[in-house]
C-alpha cells in the first residue's frame, strides 16, 4: 500500500502542495490530472525519492521514506519503484535486452537468471525477438513498450508513469495504456501515472485532479 | 558489479569515439614524451657510466687534479704506501683528430699493472701485429666503438694533433671491455706520455685499498701526500659529474613533457565535462533505477581510468619507439652535446617508465574528477522531464583562489634549488597555471560580455552561444590556455635566451679570426715559439691568447673552469658582460667569476679565495661577476700573466688574432694553413657565432617538438569539446536549417564559436605564459644552468602564434561539427527525445 501523508512541497515563493495525501491499495491504478505547472511530476519525484517533500512523508507497505539518504533512498528505488517516461529514456549503448535486464543486474541478481526474466518479460511486451538489436532500431512505441518491460521485470511494488504516451500517436498510446494496465494487474503491482489526457486516464482504476495543491477526485 | 560499469559507463565511450580517441591520444602522447625522454638520458648515462665502470674497473679510489696534469713524482710516494695495494698511473688525454673533426680520448695504463684495477679492459694484440709492438711508442689499441666509429682496422693509421704537431698512431688491436658504446683509445704509459707531450706528467692515479684497510683509514694516509689541487674521488665521480651537468636539462624537458601530460588531463576534462552535461539524462534515469551515487562517480572515474590506462599502456610503447628514434637521430643528450658517447641500445628503465604510466592515469582520472563530481551533484529529476535541454553550468569565477595562487608564485620564486633543481620555480609555474585557469570563468564572462553586435548573422550567433554558455567555452579553453601558456613562457625563454647568447657572442668575439691548437684536456697547445710566429704573420696586426685549463676543489663533484687571458686596463668588464666589477686593493690578485661559480660556490664580489695553481694554494679577491654561457660548471677569469705566473705554464689553447688594415682573412687562414698545417683550428668569429647558435637552436629542438605535442593536444580538446557540444545542439542546428540558415552558414558559426572559445584560452595563456616565461628566464633557467639573461619577448613570432592558434581552433570545431551536420539536422527538430 502506498500512503502520501500531508506532503508539503514549495519551490521558490511558490506552495505547490500542503498537505496533500493519498492512500493507494495494492493493485491499484490511478490517474492523476492536473493542469501544467501543477506539481504532477513533482508529486512523482517527492515519491520516488527524487526530490525531497518540505513536510509530510511517503510510506510505501509501511516503510516511510522520510528521515533515509541517498543512498537508502537510492534502494528504495532500486527496490520496490519502477518508471515509465514520457520520453522513454533508454540507454542508447545497451541493446534492448541488456536495458530491460539493467533494474535487475542493479538488485545484485545472477546474470542468467535477470536475462532469462528480462527475455520473457520482452515477450510479454511484444520485443522478444528484438532483444539483440539496439534501442536506435526501435520505433517510439516500441520504445515505450521496452521502457514498459523495464519498469516491470523487477517486479516493483509501485510503477510510476510520467505522461507515459506523451510522444506518442493516438493508436499507439492506447495500446501502450493498454499494455502497462496489463502488465501492471498480471503483476499485482500499484500504478500511479500522471497524464494530461482524459483517453489515457480512463485506463486507471481510480482519476485524481491535482489541483491548487490538493487532489480531489474527478 | 564491475561488470555492470563497465558496460553502463566505460563501454559508452565508444559512442564518443572522437573526443576518447582524442583524449587517448592526448594521454598516450605525454606519457610517451616522458618515457621517451627519460629513456634517452638513462639510455645515455649507462653508456656513460658503462664506460667509466671500464676504464675504472675495480678502483677503489681515484687521485685526479687539473687537465694538464700533476707531476709523476706522486705516483712513486702513492705506492709506497702501505694501505694501498695496486696503484695505476694514467695518462688520460683528449687527443683532436687530425683528419677529421672531433676527438678521441686515449688512456695511457702500466698495461701490466693495470691489469689488476682494469681486468675487464685487456688489450688484445692484433695476430698481424709482432708481439712487441704492444709497448711501441706509436702503438694504440681501440674500442670496438671507436674502431667502428674512426672506421680503422689494425695496422692502419691514427692521426691525432698534439699541440701544433701530427702523430701518427699506430692501431696494434683491440679492446675487450670496451664493446658497449664507449669511445677510447689505450696505449702503454710511457708511450702516450712520449707521443702525446706528457713526460713526466699524470692525468690521473687509480688506487686499489690492502686488503683489510679501512677506507677513511687509508684516505687520511693519502690525504698528507696530496699536494692543493689534487683530490681524491670515487671511481663514480666522473658519472656524477655527467649526471650533475645534465640533471637540469634533463629535469626541465621531464617538466616539459609533465605539462604536456598535464594539457592532456585538460583535454580528458574537457571532454568528460561536456559528455556529463550531455548525458545528464541517462544519468538522471541510472539514478532513478537505482544506481546510487557512488556507483555513478566510479563510474564516469572509470571512464577516466580506462583512457589513462590505455593510453598509458600506448604511451609506455608509443615512448620506446620515439626514444629510439631519438636516440638515433639526435643522439642521447637530445642534442644538448653533455655526452660525447652515443649510447648504442636503449636502457629500459621500467620503474620510471611506469611512473610515467601511472601518471597518464592519474591525470586521466583527475580530468574525469570534476565532471563525475558534477555528474554525481546534479538533481536527476530535472533531467527526466520531457524536453530536458542539457546545458553546462556557470562556471563559478573563483576570482581570490586564482588571484591567491598567483600570488604565491612570488614566494616561490625566491626560495633557492633544492639539490640543484629548481623545485620552488615549478611549484611557482604550476601556481601561475592554477592560477590563470581559476581566473578563466571570471575572463570569459568579462569578455564575452562586452564582445560588440556584428552585423554578420554567423558571427553574432557565435558571439551570443558562447556568451550564454561561456562555461563549455571555459571548459574546451582550459586546455589551450594551458598549452599556450607553456609555447608562450618557451617561446619568450628561447627567445631571450638566443638574444642574451647573440649579445654575449658579439662581446666575446670581438677579433676577425680564432686559431685553438688544444681544448681542456688536450694535448699541447701553442707554445712560446707558435705565439711568437702569430704575431709576425703578415696581416695580423694583434694577438691575444687565452689558456683554458681545469681545476679541482675539495669537496667539489665537478671541476672548475680556469680562463686565463690578458686583462685590459679598463677591466674584465671590456671582455665580457660583468656585474658588480670592482678594483681590488693593492698587493690583492684580482679574479672574475661566472656566474655559475657564484651560483655553485657561493662567491661574491669582494670576497676573498683560494685557489690551487701549481700546486700551491693562491689567495685571489673576486672583482666581478661575469655572464658566461659556455660553461655550466663555474669558470673563472684570470689575468693570462697571472695564471703564467702561478702555473710556469707558458702554452696558450687560443689566440684572438686581429687582422692589419686590408689584409684578408681568407689570405691570413691560408698563410696559418702553410704556416701550422692541420694542427691549427682556424676559424671566423661568424663562424663560431653560426656554429653556436646552431648548437643553441639543436639543443632546443626537443623543447619545440614538446611544445608543439602540447599545442596539439590543445588544438585537440577544442576539436574535442566542439565535437561533444555539436552532437547535443543537433536540434539547434536542425531549428536554425528550418529557419533559413545554410549548412556552411552553421560551419562558419561553428568555427567563429571555435575561434572565440580558442580566443578565450590564447588570451589566458598569454599572460599566464608572459609570467612563467618570467620564471623560466629569471628563476628556473638561472637555477638550473646558472645563466641569467635579457627578457626579450618575440611579439611578432607570438602573434603569428596566436593567429595561428585561433585559426586551427576554428578550423578543428568546424571539423569537429561536421559529421554531426551531416547527420540530418533538419530532422533532428522532429525526433523526440
Amino acid at each position: 500500500m502506498l500512503e502520501l501523508i500531508a506532503l508539503t512541497k514549495t519551490i521558490g515563493d511558490r506552495n505547490l502542495f500542503s498537505a496533500l495525501s493519498l492512500r493507494l491499495e495494492a493493485g491499484g491504478f490511478v490517474a492523476i490530472r492536473g493542469e501544467s505547472g501543477t506539481g504532477k511530476s513533482t508529486l512523482l519525484n517527492l515519491i520516488a525519492g527524487l526530490e525531497s517533500a518540505d513536510g509530510g512523508d511517503v510510506r510505501l507497505n509501511g516503510n516511510s521514506l522520510a528521515g533515509l539518504d541517498d543512498d537508502a533512498r537510492t534502494r528504495w528505488r532500486r527496490d520496490h519503484l519502477g518508471f515509465v517516461f514520457q520520453a522513454f529514456h533508454v540507454l542508447p549503448h545497451l541493446t534492448i535486452l541488456d536495458n530491460a535486464v539493467l533494474p535487475l543486474r542493479l538488485q545484485g541478481v545472477g546474470s542468467t537468471q535477470a536475462r532469462a526474466a528480462a527475455q520473457s518479460m520482452l515477450e510479454s511486451v511484444g520485443l522478444g525477438v528484438r532483444g539483440a538489436g539496439w534501442p536506435g532500431e526501435l520505433s517510439g512505441g516500441e520504445l515505450q513498450r521496452l521502457a514498459i518491460a523495464r519498469a516491470l521485470v523487477h517486479r516493483p511494488t509501485l510503477v510510476l508513469a510520467d505522461e507515459p504516451t506523451g510522444n506518442l500517436d493516438p493508436e499507439n498510446a492506447q495500446r501502450i495504456l493498454a499494455l502497462l494496465a496489463q502488465q501492471v494487474r498480471t503483476q499485482g503491482a500499484m500504478c500511479l501515472m500522471v497524464t494530461h489526457s482524459s483517453q489515457a486516464a480512463a485506463v486507471a482504476d481510480r482519476v485524481l485532479t491535482l489541483e491548487n495543491g490538493r487532489l480531489c477526485e474527478a | 558489479m564491475m561488470r555492470l560499469i563497465f558496460s553502463l559507463f566505460v563501454a559508452g565511450l565508444s559512442r564518443r569515439r572522437l573526443a576518447s580517441i582524442l583524449s587517448f591520444i592526448a594521454i598516450a602522447l605525454g606519457v610517451a614524451l616522458g618515457v621517451a625522454v627519460n629513456l634517452v638520458n638513462r639510455s645515455a648515462l649507462d653508456a656513460f657510466e658503462h664506460g667509466v665502470r671500464v676504464i675504472s674497473g675495480e678502483a677503489d679510489m681515484q687521485i685526479i687534479g687539473p687537465r694538464q696534469g700533476f707531476d709523476e713524482a706522486l705516483y712513486a710516494r702513492v705506492a709506497r704506501l702501505d694501505s694501498v695495494e695496486v696503484a695505476s698511473p694514467v695518462v688520460d688525454i683528449e687527443a683532436p683528430l687530425a683528419d677529421k673533426p672531433g676527438s678521441l680520448r686515449i688512456l695511457g695504463l702500466d698495461l701490466l699493472r693495470a691489469a689488476r684495477i682494469q681486468p675487464g679492459l685487456s688489450p688484445k694484440l692484433d695476430s698481424t701485429q709482432a708481439s712487441e709492438s704492444r709497448f711501441a711508442a706509436d702503438a694504440v689499441f681501440l674500442s670496438s666503438a671507436a674502431m667502428r666509429e674512426l672506421r680503422l682496422e689494425p695496422g692502419q693509421t691514427l692521426r691525432v694533433k698534439v699541440g701544433l704537431a701530427i702523430r701518427d698512431l699506430r692501431v696494434v688491436g683491440t679492446l675487450h671491455g670496451g664493446e658497449d658504446g664507449a669511445r677510447f683509445g689505450l696505449m702503454d704509459i710511457a708511450a702516450a706520455q712520449l707521443t702525446l707531450d706528457q713526460l713526466g706528467r699524470l692525468q690521473r692515479i687509480d688506487l686499489r685499498w690492502a686488503e683489510g684497510v679501512a677506507p677513511s683509514q687509508a684516505r687520511a694516509q693519502l690525504a698528507g701526500l696530496l699536494p692543493p689541487g689534487l683530490t681524491l674521488v670515487q671511481p663514480e665521480a666522473a658519472a656524477m659529474q655527467a649526471a650533475a651537468l645534465s640533471r637540469a636539462y634533463r629535469a626541465n624537458l621531464g617538466m616539459l613533457a609533465v605539462v604536456a601530460l598535464a594539457t592532456g588531463a585538460f583535454l580528458v576534462f574537457a571532454s568528460q565535462a561536456l559528455s556529463v552535461v550531455r548525458r545528464g539524462a541517462e544519468f538522471a534515469l541510472l539514478r532513478a533505477l537505482g544506481v546510487s551515487r557512488h556507483m555513478l562517480l566510479t563510474g564516469v572515474l572509470a571512464e577516466g581510468a580506462a583512457l589513462g590506462l590505455l593510453g598509458g599502456l600506448a604511451g609506455l610503447a608509443l615512448g620506446f619507439l620515439f626514444a629510439g628514434v631519438a636516440l638515433r637521430v639526435l643522439g642521447g643528450d637530445l642534442g644538448a652535446g653533455y655526452f660525447s658517447d652515443a649510447p648504442t641500445a636503449l636502457s629500459f628503465d621500467w620503474p620510471t617508465s611506469l611512473v610515467f604510466v601511472a601518471l597518464g592515469f592519474i591525470a586521466a582520472v583527475a580530468g574525469s574528477a570534476w565532471p563525475a563530481r558534477a555528474a554525481v551533484r546534479a538533481a536527476p529529476a530535472p533531467a527526466l522531464r520531457s524536453g530536458y535541454q542539457p546545458s553546462v553550468p556557470k562556471l563559478p569565477t573563483r576570482r581570490r583562489l586564482g588571484v591567491g595562487f598567483l600570488l604565491l608564485a612570488f614566494p616561490l620564486a625566491a626560495i633557492p634549488p633544492l639539490g640543484g633543481l629548481p623545485v620552488a620555480g615549478y611549484l611557482a609555474v604550476v601556481c601561475v597555471l592554477v592560477g590563470a585557469i581559476a581566473l578563466l570563468p571570471a575572463l570569459a564572462r568579462r569578455l564575452f560580455a562586452h564582445l560588440p553586435a556584428m552585423q554578420a548573422i554567423v558571427f553574432d550567433l557565435a558571439r551570443q552561444r558562447v556568451a550564454g554558455a561561456s562555461g563549455q567555452a571555459v571548459i574546451a579553453s582550459g586546455g589551450v590556455l594551458a598549452s599556450v601558456a607553456l609555447a608562450v613562457a618557451m617561446a619568450i625563454m628561447v627567445a631571450s635566451f638566443r638574444d642574451s647568447v647573440d649579445a654575449w657572442l658579439d662581446r666575446v668575439l670581438p677579433a676577425d679570426l680564432y686559431v685553438r691548437a688544444g681544448r681542456i684536456g688536450q694535448a699541447g697547445g701553442l707554445d712560446a715559439a707558435a705565439q711568437m710566429a702569430l704575431e709576425r704573420m703578415p696581416g695580423v696586426a694583434r694577438v691575444e691568447y687565452v689558456r683554458h685549463e681545469q681545476i679541482r676543489l675539495p669537496g667539489s663533484v665537478l671541476p672548475l673552469s680556469i680562463v686565463a687571458r690578458r686583462i685590459p686596463a679598463e677591466g674584465a668588464g671590456a671582455l665580457f658582460p660583468m656585474q658588480a666589477e670592482q678594483r681590488v686593493a693593492a698587493g690583492d690578485t684580482p679574479i672574475w667569476i661566472s656566474e655559475a661559480a657564484q651560483d655553485l660556490f657561493g662567491w661574491r664580489p669582494g670576497m676573498a679565495i683560494e685557489l690551487p695553481f701549481g700546486g700551491v694554494y693562491r689567495s685571489f679577491k673576486v672583482a666581478g661577476v661575469w655572464r658566461d654561457y659556455a660553461r655550466q660548471n663555474g669558470a673563472v677569469l684570470i689575468d693570462l700573466a697571472v695564471y703564467r705566473r702561478f702555473n710556469a705554464d707558458a702554452l696558450a689553447t687560443d689566440a684572438a688574432l686581429w687582422l692589419a688594415p686590408g689584409a684578408s682573412a681568407e689570405n691570413v687562414s691560408a698563410e696559418l694553413r702553410q704556416r701550422f698545417g692541420a694542427a691549427l683550428d682556424i676559424v671566423s668569429a661568424g663562424e663560431i657565432r653560426r656554429s653556436s647558435l646552431a648548437l643553441f637552436d639543436r639543443t632546443f629542438a626537443v623543447t619545440y617538438a614538446l611544445e608543439a605535442c602540447a599545442v596539439l593536444i590543445g588544438l585537440f580538446g577544442i576539436a574535442a569539446s566542439f565535437a561533444a557540444a555539436v552532437a547535443a545542439r543537433k536540434k539547434e542546428f536542425g531549428m536554425l536549417r528550418h529557419l533559413g540558415l545554410t549548412r556552411g552558414q552553421i560551419g562558419a558559426t561553428l568555427a567563429c564559436e571555435g575561434a572565440l572559445t580558442a580566443g578565450l584560452g590564447v588570451l589566458g595563456g598569454l599572460a599566464a605564459g608572459g609570467l612563467i616565461g618570467v620564471l623560466l628566464v629569471r628563476v628556473i633557467n638561472r637555477q638550473s644552468f646558472h645563466w641569467s639573461m635579457d627578457f626579450s619577448i618575440p611579439w611578432l613570432s607570438l602573434l603569428g602564434f596566436s593567429l595561428a592558434m585561433i585559426a586551427s581552433a576554428a578550423l578543428a570545431a568546424r571539423l569537429a561539427g561536421a559529421q554531426a551536420m551531416r547527420e540530418g539536422a533538419l530532422r533532428a527538430v522532429r525526433e523526440d527525445s
